[in-house]
Protein backbone atom coordinates (compact mmCIF):
# COMPACT_ATOMS: atom_id res chain seq x y z
CA UNK A 1 0.00 0.00 0.00
CA UNK A 2 1.27 3.45 -0.95
CA UNK A 3 2.12 5.73 1.96
CA UNK A 4 0.66 9.25 1.73
CA UNK A 5 1.93 12.40 3.36
CA UNK A 6 -0.21 13.98 6.12
CA UNK A 7 -0.48 17.19 4.08
CA UNK A 8 -2.01 15.25 1.15
CA UNK A 9 -4.53 13.65 3.50
CA UNK A 10 -5.37 17.06 5.01
CA UNK A 11 -5.85 18.60 1.56
CA UNK A 12 -8.12 15.71 0.60
CA UNK A 13 -10.25 16.22 3.72
CA UNK A 14 -10.49 19.96 3.12
CA UNK A 15 -11.51 19.40 -0.49
CA UNK A 16 -14.14 16.90 0.64
CA UNK A 17 -15.54 19.43 3.14
CA UNK A 18 -15.58 22.06 0.40
CA UNK A 19 -17.41 19.74 -2.01
CA UNK A 20 -19.89 18.71 0.69
CA UNK A 21 -20.60 22.34 1.58
CA UNK A 22 -21.09 23.30 -2.07
CA UNK A 23 -23.44 20.36 -2.65
CA UNK A 24 -25.49 21.16 0.46
CA UNK A 25 -25.66 24.87 -0.44
CA UNK A 26 -26.69 24.07 -4.01
CA UNK A 27 -29.37 21.65 -2.80
CA UNK A 28 -30.79 24.30 -0.46
CA UNK A 29 -30.65 27.01 -3.16
CA UNK A 30 -32.63 24.67 -5.44
CA UNK A 31 -35.59 25.03 -3.07
CA UNK A 32 -36.14 28.43 -4.65
CA UNK A 33 -35.54 27.38 -8.29
CA UNK A 34 -37.70 25.63 -10.83
CA UNK A 35 -38.40 22.90 -11.75
CA UNK A 36 -39.46 21.43 -8.44
CA UNK A 37 -39.76 17.67 -8.25
CA UNK A 38 -42.83 17.18 -6.05
CA UNK A 39 -43.36 13.54 -7.03
CA UNK A 40 -39.77 12.60 -6.20
CA UNK A 41 -40.04 14.46 -2.89
CA UNK A 42 -43.23 12.61 -1.95
CA UNK A 43 -41.74 9.26 -2.96
CA UNK A 44 -38.68 9.93 -0.82
CA UNK A 45 -40.88 11.11 2.05
CA UNK A 46 -42.75 7.82 1.82
CA UNK A 47 -39.57 5.79 1.67
CA UNK A 48 -37.86 7.64 4.52
CA UNK A 49 -40.89 8.37 6.68
CA UNK A 50 -43.22 5.41 6.30
CA UNK A 51 -40.34 3.02 5.64
CA UNK A 52 -38.53 3.98 8.84
CA UNK A 53 -41.65 4.07 11.02
CA UNK A 54 -41.48 0.48 12.37
CA UNK A 55 -37.81 0.67 13.34
CA UNK A 56 -38.18 4.13 14.93
CA UNK A 57 -41.28 3.05 16.88
CA UNK A 58 -39.67 -0.15 18.12
CA UNK A 59 -36.53 1.70 19.19
CA UNK A 60 -38.48 4.52 20.84
CA UNK A 61 -40.71 2.10 22.76
CA UNK A 62 -37.80 -0.03 23.97
CA UNK A 63 -35.72 2.97 25.03
CA UNK A 64 -38.65 4.56 26.90
CA UNK A 65 -39.35 1.28 28.68
CA UNK A 66 -35.75 0.56 29.58
CA UNK A 67 -35.27 4.17 30.73
CA UNK A 68 -38.12 3.77 33.22
CA UNK A 69 -36.75 0.41 34.30
CA UNK A 70 -33.15 1.58 34.78
CA UNK A 71 -34.04 4.80 36.53
CA UNK A 72 -36.54 3.19 38.92
CA UNK A 73 -33.80 1.83 41.15
CA UNK A 74 -32.14 5.20 41.67
CA UNK A 75 -35.42 7.13 41.97
CA UNK A 76 -36.71 4.63 44.53
CA UNK A 77 -33.57 5.12 46.61
CA UNK A 78 -34.41 8.84 46.90
CA UNK A 79 -38.12 8.19 47.31
CA UNK A 80 -38.89 9.87 44.01
CA UNK A 81 -40.34 7.01 41.99
CA UNK A 82 -43.28 9.24 41.13
CA UNK A 83 -40.95 11.31 38.96
CA UNK A 84 -40.51 8.45 36.47
CA UNK A 85 -42.86 10.12 33.98
CA UNK A 86 -40.94 13.39 34.14
CA UNK A 87 -37.59 11.65 33.68
CA UNK A 88 -38.78 9.60 30.72
CA UNK A 89 -40.52 12.48 28.96
CA UNK A 90 -37.68 14.98 29.42
CA UNK A 91 -35.03 12.50 28.32
CA UNK A 92 -37.04 11.31 25.35
CA UNK A 93 -38.08 14.75 24.11
CA UNK A 94 -34.81 16.59 24.66
CA UNK A 95 -32.28 13.91 23.82
CA UNK A 96 -33.04 10.29 23.11
CA UNK A 97 -35.99 10.77 20.75
CA UNK A 98 -34.12 12.98 18.25
CA UNK A 99 -30.74 11.25 18.56
CA UNK A 100 -31.96 7.66 18.39
CA UNK A 101 -34.41 8.38 15.59
CA UNK A 102 -31.59 10.19 13.78
CA UNK A 103 -29.22 7.27 14.21
CA UNK A 104 -31.86 4.74 13.11
CA UNK A 105 -32.85 6.76 10.05
CA UNK A 106 -29.19 7.41 9.30
CA UNK A 107 -28.42 3.68 9.35
CA UNK A 108 -31.35 2.97 7.09
CA UNK A 109 -31.46 5.95 4.75
CA UNK A 110 -27.97 7.48 4.51
CA UNK A 111 -26.78 4.09 3.35
CA UNK A 112 -29.75 3.75 1.00
CA UNK A 113 -29.14 7.14 -0.57
CA UNK A 114 -25.38 6.55 -0.87
CA UNK A 115 -25.82 3.14 -2.49
CA UNK A 116 -28.58 4.29 -4.86
CA UNK A 117 -26.80 7.44 -6.03
CA UNK A 118 -23.43 5.66 -5.95
CA UNK A 119 -24.72 2.93 -8.29
CA UNK A 120 -26.10 5.61 -10.60
CA UNK A 121 -22.76 7.40 -10.52
CA UNK A 122 -20.58 4.40 -11.38
CA UNK A 123 -22.92 3.25 -14.16
CA UNK A 124 -22.86 6.76 -15.75
CA UNK A 125 -26.57 7.30 -15.03
CA UNK A 126 -25.75 10.62 -13.34
CA UNK A 127 -23.79 11.72 -16.42
CA UNK A 128 -26.68 10.52 -18.60
CA UNK A 129 -29.05 12.64 -16.54
CA UNK A 130 -26.83 15.70 -17.02
CA UNK A 131 -26.53 14.91 -20.73
CA UNK A 132 -30.34 14.76 -20.94
CA UNK A 133 -30.53 18.29 -19.56
CA UNK A 134 -31.51 17.50 -15.97
CA UNK A 135 -29.70 18.84 -12.92
CA UNK A 136 -29.02 15.76 -10.75
CA UNK A 137 -28.75 17.92 -7.62
CA UNK A 138 -32.20 19.34 -8.27
CA UNK A 139 -33.73 16.01 -9.22
CA UNK A 140 -32.00 13.67 -6.76
CA UNK A 141 -30.46 15.60 -3.86
CA UNK A 142 -32.97 18.33 -3.04
CA UNK A 143 -35.99 15.96 -2.75
CA UNK A 144 -33.98 13.65 -0.45
CA UNK A 145 -32.84 16.58 1.66
CA UNK A 146 -36.37 17.97 2.09
CA UNK A 147 -37.81 14.53 2.83
CA UNK A 148 -35.17 13.45 5.33
CA UNK A 149 -35.36 16.80 7.16
CA UNK A 150 -39.12 16.92 7.57
CA UNK A 151 -39.79 13.21 7.93
CA UNK A 152 -37.24 12.91 10.73
CA UNK A 153 -39.16 15.63 12.58
CA UNK A 154 -42.37 13.62 12.27
CA UNK A 155 -40.62 10.37 13.19
CA UNK A 156 -39.06 11.99 16.25
CA UNK A 157 -42.44 13.19 17.52
CA UNK A 158 -43.79 9.66 17.08
CA UNK A 159 -40.71 8.19 18.76
CA UNK A 160 -41.11 10.57 21.72
CA UNK A 161 -44.75 9.58 22.17
CA UNK A 162 -44.11 5.87 21.79
CA UNK A 163 -41.12 6.16 24.15
CA UNK A 164 -43.31 7.76 26.79
CA UNK A 165 -45.79 4.95 26.17
CA UNK A 166 -43.02 2.41 26.77
CA UNK A 167 -42.10 4.18 30.00
CA UNK A 168 -45.74 4.14 31.08
CA UNK A 169 -45.98 0.36 30.48
CA UNK A 170 -43.06 -0.24 32.82
CA UNK A 171 -44.22 2.37 35.34
CA UNK A 172 -47.75 0.97 35.42
CA UNK A 173 -47.19 -2.78 35.24
CA UNK A 174 -43.67 -3.28 36.65
CA UNK A 175 -43.35 -0.42 39.12
CA UNK A 176 -47.01 -0.20 40.08
CA UNK A 177 -47.26 3.58 39.54
CA UNK A 178 -50.57 5.29 38.90
CA UNK A 179 -51.22 6.07 35.23
CA UNK A 180 -52.58 9.57 35.92
CA UNK A 181 -49.58 10.41 38.00
CA UNK A 182 -47.19 9.16 35.32
CA UNK A 183 -48.81 11.10 32.49
CA UNK A 184 -49.38 14.30 34.44
CA UNK A 185 -45.72 14.51 35.54
CA UNK A 186 -44.67 13.58 32.01
CA UNK A 187 -46.67 16.42 30.41
CA UNK A 188 -46.29 19.06 33.09
CA UNK A 189 -42.51 18.81 33.24
CA UNK A 190 -42.17 19.81 29.60
CA UNK A 191 -41.66 23.52 28.94
CA UNK A 192 -41.33 25.41 25.64
CA UNK A 193 -37.53 25.23 25.66
CA UNK A 194 -37.61 21.41 25.94
CA UNK A 195 -40.05 21.08 23.06
CA UNK A 196 -38.09 23.62 21.00
CA UNK A 197 -34.89 21.65 21.53
CA UNK A 198 -36.62 18.38 20.75
CA UNK A 199 -38.17 19.67 17.55
CA UNK A 200 -35.21 21.57 16.10
CA UNK A 201 -32.69 18.78 16.60
CA UNK A 202 -34.39 16.42 14.11
CA UNK A 203 -34.36 19.19 11.51
CA UNK A 204 -30.58 19.41 11.85
CA UNK A 205 -30.11 15.65 11.96
CA UNK A 206 -32.40 15.10 8.98
CA UNK A 207 -30.40 17.61 6.97
CA UNK A 208 -27.19 15.79 7.93
CA UNK A 209 -28.66 12.40 6.93
CA UNK A 210 -29.84 13.62 3.51
CA UNK A 211 -26.81 15.70 2.61
CA UNK A 212 -24.18 13.21 3.81
CA UNK A 213 -25.92 10.25 2.11
CA UNK A 214 -26.18 12.13 -1.19
CA UNK A 215 -22.64 13.51 -0.97
CA UNK A 216 -21.08 10.07 -0.52
CA UNK A 217 -23.30 8.62 -3.24
CA UNK A 218 -22.36 11.28 -5.77
CA UNK A 219 -18.68 10.97 -4.85
CA UNK A 220 -18.59 7.19 -5.33
CA UNK A 221 -16.04 5.84 -7.78
CA UNK A 222 -14.48 2.50 -8.52
CA UNK A 223 -17.38 0.20 -9.37
CA UNK A 224 -19.34 -1.91 -6.90
CA UNK A 225 -16.51 -1.83 -4.37
CA UNK A 226 -16.61 1.96 -4.48
CA UNK A 227 -20.37 1.94 -3.92
CA UNK A 228 -19.93 -0.34 -0.88
CA UNK A 229 -17.26 1.97 0.49
CA UNK A 230 -19.45 5.05 -0.06
CA UNK A 231 -22.35 3.35 1.73
CA UNK A 232 -20.29 2.52 4.80
CA UNK A 233 -18.68 5.96 4.91
CA UNK A 234 -22.09 7.65 4.63
CA UNK A 235 -23.49 5.79 7.65
CA UNK A 236 -20.38 6.34 9.76
CA UNK A 237 -20.07 10.05 8.85
CA UNK A 238 -23.77 10.78 9.33
CA UNK A 239 -23.91 8.95 12.70
CA UNK A 240 -20.77 10.64 14.04
CA UNK A 241 -21.94 14.04 12.80
CA UNK A 242 -25.33 13.57 14.48
CA UNK A 243 -23.73 12.78 17.85
CA UNK A 244 -21.18 15.61 17.60
CA UNK A 245 -23.69 18.20 16.37
CA UNK A 246 -26.08 17.06 19.11
CA UNK A 247 -23.53 17.92 21.80
CA UNK A 248 -22.70 21.37 20.43
CA UNK A 249 -26.31 22.24 19.63
CA UNK A 250 -27.44 21.19 23.11
CA UNK A 251 -24.70 23.30 24.67
CA UNK A 252 -25.64 26.22 22.41
CA UNK A 253 -29.31 26.05 23.42
CA UNK A 254 -28.45 25.65 27.07
CA UNK A 255 -26.51 28.90 26.92
CA UNK A 256 -28.90 30.91 24.79
CA UNK A 257 -32.20 29.59 26.16
CA UNK A 258 -30.88 29.24 29.69
CA UNK A 259 -31.90 25.62 29.81
CA UNK A 260 -30.70 23.34 32.56
CA UNK B 1 -12.39 29.71 -41.37
CA UNK B 2 -10.09 27.57 -39.32
CA UNK B 3 -10.49 26.92 -35.63
CA UNK B 4 -7.31 28.82 -34.85
CA UNK B 5 -8.83 31.92 -36.44
CA UNK B 6 -11.12 32.28 -33.47
CA UNK B 7 -9.13 34.74 -31.41
CA UNK B 8 -11.56 35.62 -28.64
CA UNK B 9 -14.21 33.21 -27.37
CA UNK B 10 -17.64 34.52 -28.25
CA UNK B 11 -20.99 33.04 -27.17
CA UNK B 12 -22.37 32.82 -30.69
CA UNK B 13 -20.83 34.19 -33.85
CA UNK B 14 -21.68 33.30 -37.42
CA UNK B 15 -18.39 31.37 -37.60
CA UNK B 16 -18.98 29.25 -34.53
CA UNK B 17 -22.64 28.68 -35.39
CA UNK B 18 -21.68 27.41 -38.83
CA UNK B 19 -19.90 24.42 -37.30
CA UNK B 20 -21.67 22.00 -34.99
CA UNK B 21 -18.70 21.37 -32.72
CA UNK B 22 -15.34 23.13 -32.55
CA UNK B 23 -12.41 22.08 -30.40
CA UNK B 24 -9.83 24.86 -30.27
CA UNK B 25 -6.42 23.89 -28.84
CA UNK B 26 -7.99 21.77 -26.11
CA UNK B 27 -5.84 20.07 -23.48
CA UNK B 28 -6.75 18.04 -20.41
CA UNK B 29 -4.89 15.89 -17.90
CA UNK B 30 -6.20 13.61 -15.18
CA UNK B 31 -3.81 13.70 -12.22
CA UNK B 32 -0.49 13.72 -14.05
CA UNK B 33 -1.68 11.79 -17.08
CA UNK B 34 -2.07 14.05 -20.12
CA UNK B 35 -5.07 12.72 -22.05
CA UNK B 36 -5.53 15.40 -24.70
CA UNK B 37 -2.78 17.78 -25.74
CA UNK B 38 -3.62 20.78 -27.92
CA UNK B 39 -6.42 19.09 -29.84
CA UNK B 40 -8.25 21.11 -32.51
CA UNK B 41 -10.93 19.92 -34.92
CA UNK B 42 -14.35 20.85 -36.30
CA UNK B 43 -17.53 18.92 -36.95
CA UNK B 44 -19.52 20.20 -39.91
CA UNK B 45 -23.30 20.22 -39.93
CA UNK B 46 -24.76 16.92 -41.09
CA UNK B 47 -21.40 15.17 -40.89
CA UNK B 48 -20.52 12.06 -38.87
CA UNK B 49 -16.96 12.09 -37.57
CA UNK B 50 -15.52 8.78 -36.39
CA UNK B 51 -13.11 9.12 -33.46
CA UNK B 52 -10.49 6.39 -33.48
CA UNK B 53 -7.58 5.56 -31.22
CA UNK B 54 -6.31 3.02 -28.76
CA UNK B 55 -7.84 2.58 -25.28
CA UNK B 56 -7.30 5.61 -23.06
CA UNK B 57 -6.51 7.93 -25.95
CA UNK B 58 -9.16 10.43 -24.84
CA UNK B 59 -11.98 9.65 -27.29
CA UNK B 60 -14.73 9.41 -24.67
CA UNK B 61 -13.32 12.50 -22.95
CA UNK B 62 -13.84 14.43 -26.20
CA UNK B 63 -17.52 13.44 -26.23
CA UNK B 64 -17.99 14.44 -22.60
CA UNK B 65 -16.17 17.73 -23.19
CA UNK B 66 -18.36 18.53 -26.19
CA UNK B 67 -21.39 18.89 -23.89
CA UNK B 68 -19.55 20.19 -20.85
CA UNK B 69 -19.68 17.05 -18.71
CA UNK B 70 -15.90 17.44 -18.43
CA UNK B 71 -14.13 20.82 -18.62
CA UNK B 72 -10.80 21.24 -20.44
CA UNK B 73 -7.72 22.49 -18.61
CA UNK B 74 -6.87 24.70 -21.60
CA UNK B 75 -8.49 25.63 -24.89
CA UNK B 76 -12.07 26.29 -25.96
CA UNK B 77 -14.98 24.05 -26.90
CA UNK B 78 -17.91 25.33 -28.96
CA UNK B 79 -21.18 23.50 -29.38
CA UNK B 80 -23.82 24.89 -31.76
CA UNK B 81 -22.17 28.28 -31.46
CA UNK B 82 -22.03 28.30 -27.66
CA UNK B 83 -18.76 28.54 -25.81
CA UNK B 84 -19.28 25.45 -23.65
CA UNK B 85 -16.43 25.79 -21.17
CA UNK B 86 -17.34 29.40 -20.44
CA UNK B 87 -20.92 28.46 -19.50
CA UNK B 88 -22.23 27.70 -16.03
CA UNK B 89 -23.50 24.17 -15.40
CA UNK B 90 -27.08 25.40 -14.96
CA UNK B 91 -26.95 27.18 -18.34
CA UNK B 92 -25.58 24.06 -20.02
CA UNK B 93 -28.71 22.03 -19.25
CA UNK B 94 -30.73 23.91 -21.89
CA UNK B 95 -27.96 23.50 -24.48
CA UNK B 96 -27.65 19.77 -23.76
CA UNK B 97 -31.32 19.33 -24.65
CA UNK B 98 -30.27 19.91 -28.28
CA UNK B 99 -27.82 17.01 -28.10
CA UNK B 100 -28.36 13.27 -27.81
CA UNK B 101 -25.72 11.08 -26.23
CA UNK B 102 -25.40 7.30 -26.28
CA UNK B 103 -23.09 6.11 -23.51
CA UNK B 104 -20.73 3.17 -23.82
CA UNK B 105 -22.66 1.04 -21.33
CA UNK B 106 -25.99 2.58 -22.41
CA UNK B 107 -26.45 4.29 -19.00
CA UNK B 108 -30.18 3.57 -18.99
CA UNK B 109 -31.97 4.37 -15.72
CA UNK B 110 -32.30 0.88 -14.30
CA UNK B 111 -35.28 1.65 -12.07
CA UNK B 112 -37.33 2.98 -14.99
CA UNK B 113 -39.02 1.01 -17.75
CA UNK B 114 -38.02 1.31 -21.39
CA UNK B 115 -41.00 3.65 -21.91
CA UNK B 116 -39.90 5.91 -19.03
CA UNK B 117 -36.27 5.85 -20.14
CA UNK B 118 -37.07 6.84 -23.71
CA UNK B 119 -39.63 9.41 -22.57
CA UNK B 120 -37.33 10.87 -19.92
CA UNK B 121 -36.53 14.12 -21.72
CA UNK B 122 -40.15 14.66 -22.79
CA UNK B 123 -41.43 14.09 -19.24
CA UNK B 124 -38.93 16.64 -17.97
CA UNK B 125 -40.20 19.11 -20.56
CA UNK B 126 -43.82 18.53 -19.46
CA UNK B 127 -44.94 17.29 -22.88
CA UNK B 128 -48.59 16.06 -22.79
CA UNK B 129 -48.85 12.30 -22.02
CA UNK B 130 -50.58 11.43 -25.33
CA UNK B 131 -47.78 13.06 -27.32
CA UNK B 132 -45.16 11.34 -25.15
CA UNK B 133 -46.72 7.93 -25.81
CA UNK B 134 -46.84 8.58 -29.54
CA UNK B 135 -43.24 9.82 -29.75
CA UNK B 136 -41.90 7.02 -27.53
CA UNK B 137 -43.51 4.42 -29.76
CA UNK B 138 -42.17 6.21 -32.83
CA UNK B 139 -38.62 6.24 -31.41
CA UNK B 140 -38.85 2.60 -30.35
CA UNK B 141 -40.20 1.66 -33.76
CA UNK B 142 -37.16 3.40 -35.27
CA UNK B 143 -34.90 1.03 -33.32
CA UNK B 144 -37.34 -1.87 -33.82
CA UNK B 145 -37.96 -2.41 -30.11
CA UNK B 146 -41.57 -1.30 -29.67
CA UNK B 147 -42.42 -4.62 -28.02
CA UNK B 148 -40.05 -3.94 -25.13
CA UNK B 149 -41.85 -0.75 -24.06
CA UNK B 150 -42.93 -2.08 -20.65
CA UNK B 151 -39.76 -3.98 -19.85
CA UNK B 152 -36.93 -2.89 -17.56
CA UNK B 153 -33.38 -2.45 -18.90
CA UNK B 154 -32.19 -5.47 -16.89
CA UNK B 155 -34.55 -7.67 -18.94
CA UNK B 156 -32.91 -6.67 -22.24
CA UNK B 157 -29.78 -7.92 -23.98
CA UNK B 158 -26.73 -5.67 -24.41
CA UNK B 159 -27.61 -4.86 -28.01
CA UNK B 160 -31.22 -4.07 -27.13
CA UNK B 161 -30.10 -1.77 -24.33
CA UNK B 162 -27.84 0.06 -26.78
CA UNK B 163 -30.79 0.46 -29.16
CA UNK B 164 -33.03 1.79 -26.36
CA UNK B 165 -30.24 4.26 -25.54
CA UNK B 166 -30.28 5.38 -29.18
CA UNK B 167 -34.07 5.78 -29.02
CA UNK B 168 -33.68 7.88 -25.85
CA UNK B 169 -31.06 10.03 -27.56
CA UNK B 170 -33.04 10.68 -30.75
CA UNK B 171 -36.55 11.17 -29.33
CA UNK B 172 -36.23 14.95 -29.18
CA UNK B 173 -34.72 15.09 -32.69
CA UNK B 174 -31.41 16.58 -31.50
CA UNK B 175 -29.13 18.59 -33.75
CA UNK B 176 -26.08 16.63 -32.63
CA UNK B 177 -25.59 13.02 -31.59
CA UNK B 178 -22.64 11.70 -29.60
CA UNK B 179 -22.12 7.93 -29.74
CA UNK B 180 -19.64 6.36 -27.33
CA UNK B 181 -18.67 2.94 -28.73
CA UNK B 182 -22.24 2.04 -29.75
CA UNK B 183 -21.21 -1.37 -31.07
CA UNK B 184 -18.61 -2.35 -28.45
CA UNK B 185 -18.96 -5.90 -27.22
CA UNK B 186 -21.78 -6.77 -29.59
CA UNK B 187 -21.97 -9.60 -32.10
CA UNK B 188 -21.54 -8.70 -35.80
CA UNK B 189 -25.26 -9.00 -36.63
CA UNK B 190 -26.33 -6.69 -33.80
CA UNK B 191 -23.48 -4.31 -34.64
CA UNK B 192 -24.70 -4.06 -38.22
CA UNK B 193 -28.24 -3.36 -36.97
CA UNK B 194 -26.94 -0.50 -34.85
CA UNK B 195 -24.73 0.90 -37.60
CA UNK B 196 -27.76 0.81 -39.91
CA UNK B 197 -29.67 2.89 -37.33
CA UNK B 198 -26.86 5.43 -37.19
CA UNK B 199 -26.71 5.64 -40.99
CA UNK B 200 -30.49 6.06 -41.04
CA UNK B 201 -30.27 8.89 -38.50
CA UNK B 202 -27.49 10.55 -40.51
CA UNK B 203 -29.16 10.26 -43.93
CA UNK B 204 -32.82 10.67 -42.99
CA UNK B 205 -32.55 13.39 -40.32
CA UNK B 206 -29.13 14.80 -41.37
CA UNK B 207 -27.99 14.87 -37.76
CA UNK B 208 -24.37 15.79 -37.05
CA UNK B 209 -22.58 13.13 -35.01
CA UNK B 210 -19.35 12.26 -33.26
CA UNK B 211 -18.87 8.52 -32.94
CA UNK B 212 -16.22 6.88 -30.80
CA UNK B 213 -15.42 3.37 -31.95
CA UNK B 214 -12.77 0.67 -31.91
CA UNK B 215 -14.32 -1.27 -34.76
CA UNK B 216 -12.86 -0.18 -38.08
CA UNK B 217 -15.28 -2.29 -40.16
CA UNK B 218 -18.17 -0.31 -38.66
CA UNK B 219 -16.58 2.99 -39.64
CA UNK B 220 -15.98 1.80 -43.20
CA UNK B 221 -19.58 0.61 -43.40
CA UNK B 222 -20.78 4.03 -42.30
CA UNK B 223 -18.54 5.77 -44.81
CA UNK B 224 -19.48 3.53 -47.73
CA UNK B 225 -23.23 3.03 -47.21
CA UNK B 226 -26.33 5.19 -47.41
CA UNK B 227 -29.87 4.69 -46.19
CA UNK B 228 -32.44 3.86 -48.83
CA UNK B 229 -35.64 5.36 -47.43
CA UNK B 230 -37.83 3.63 -50.02
CA UNK B 231 -36.71 0.14 -49.05
CA UNK B 232 -36.04 1.11 -45.43
CA UNK B 233 -32.64 -0.48 -45.69
CA UNK B 234 -28.95 0.45 -45.66
CA UNK B 235 -27.22 -0.11 -48.99
CA UNK B 236 -23.67 0.30 -50.33
CA UNK B 237 -23.13 3.49 -52.33
CA UNK B 238 -22.82 2.34 -55.96
CA UNK B 239 -19.51 3.29 -57.65
CA UNK B 240 -19.81 6.61 -59.51
CA UNK B 241 -23.05 7.47 -57.70
CA UNK B 242 -23.60 11.13 -56.69
CA UNK B 243 -24.88 9.93 -53.29
CA UNK B 244 -22.60 11.01 -50.48
CA UNK B 245 -22.07 9.62 -47.01
CA UNK B 246 -20.92 12.70 -45.08
CA UNK B 247 -18.33 10.98 -42.89
CA UNK B 248 -14.80 11.74 -41.77
CA UNK B 249 -12.15 10.10 -39.61
CA UNK B 250 -10.15 11.44 -36.69
CA UNK B 251 -7.35 9.35 -35.21
CA UNK B 252 -5.83 10.16 -31.84
CA UNK B 253 -2.39 9.10 -30.72
CA UNK B 254 -0.68 10.01 -27.45
CA UNK B 255 -3.19 12.77 -26.79
CA UNK B 256 -2.69 14.43 -30.17
CA UNK B 257 -4.56 14.24 -33.47
CA UNK B 258 -2.63 12.09 -35.89
CA UNK B 259 -5.21 12.21 -38.68
CA UNK B 260 -8.33 14.26 -39.41
CA UNK B 261 -9.81 13.87 -42.85
CA UNK B 262 -11.86 11.82 -45.28
CA UNK B 263 -12.08 8.05 -45.45
CA UNK B 264 -10.26 8.15 -48.78
CA UNK B 265 -7.28 10.00 -47.30
CA UNK B 266 -7.33 7.75 -44.26
CA UNK B 267 -7.21 4.55 -46.26
CA UNK B 268 -4.52 5.89 -48.58
CA UNK B 269 -2.38 7.40 -45.83
CA UNK B 270 1.28 6.44 -45.90
CA UNK B 271 1.75 7.09 -42.20
CA UNK B 272 3.19 3.95 -40.66
CA UNK B 273 1.04 4.11 -37.53
CA UNK B 274 -2.15 4.54 -39.58
CA UNK B 275 -1.21 1.64 -41.87
CA UNK B 276 -0.59 -0.51 -38.82
CA UNK B 277 -3.85 0.68 -37.23
CA UNK B 278 -5.84 -0.22 -40.34
CA UNK B 279 -4.24 -3.60 -40.73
Amino acid sequence: MELRSPSDILVEYLLAIQDYTLLAAQAVANLFRRPRYLNETLMQADSIGVGSLPVVMMTGFSIGAVLALQSSNTLQRFGSLSLTGQLVSLTMVRELGPVLSGLMVSGRNSSGMASELGSMKVTEQIDAMRALGTDPVKKLVTPRLISSTFMLLVLTVISDLVGMGGGWMVARFALGLDSNQYWSTAWQSLVFADVFMGLTKPLLFGFIIGSVGCYYGLSAKGGTQGVGRATTQAVVAASVLIVVVDFFYTKFLMIFMQLH
Amino acid sequence: MSVSDIATPQPATSETVHKTIIFDHVSIAFDENVVLDDVSFELNRGETKMLLGVLGSGKSTILKMAIGLVRPDRGDVYLLGHHVNAMKEEDLFDLRRQVGMVFQESALFDSLTVRENVAYRLIEENVPPEEIEQRVREALRFVELEHTIDQFPSELSGGMRRRVAIARAIISHPEVLLYDSPTAGLDPVTSTTIIELLVKQRDVYHTSALMVTHRLPDTFTMASHYFNEKDNHMEPIPPGSPIQAPSSFLLLRDGKILFDGSVHDFVNSRDEYIREYIS
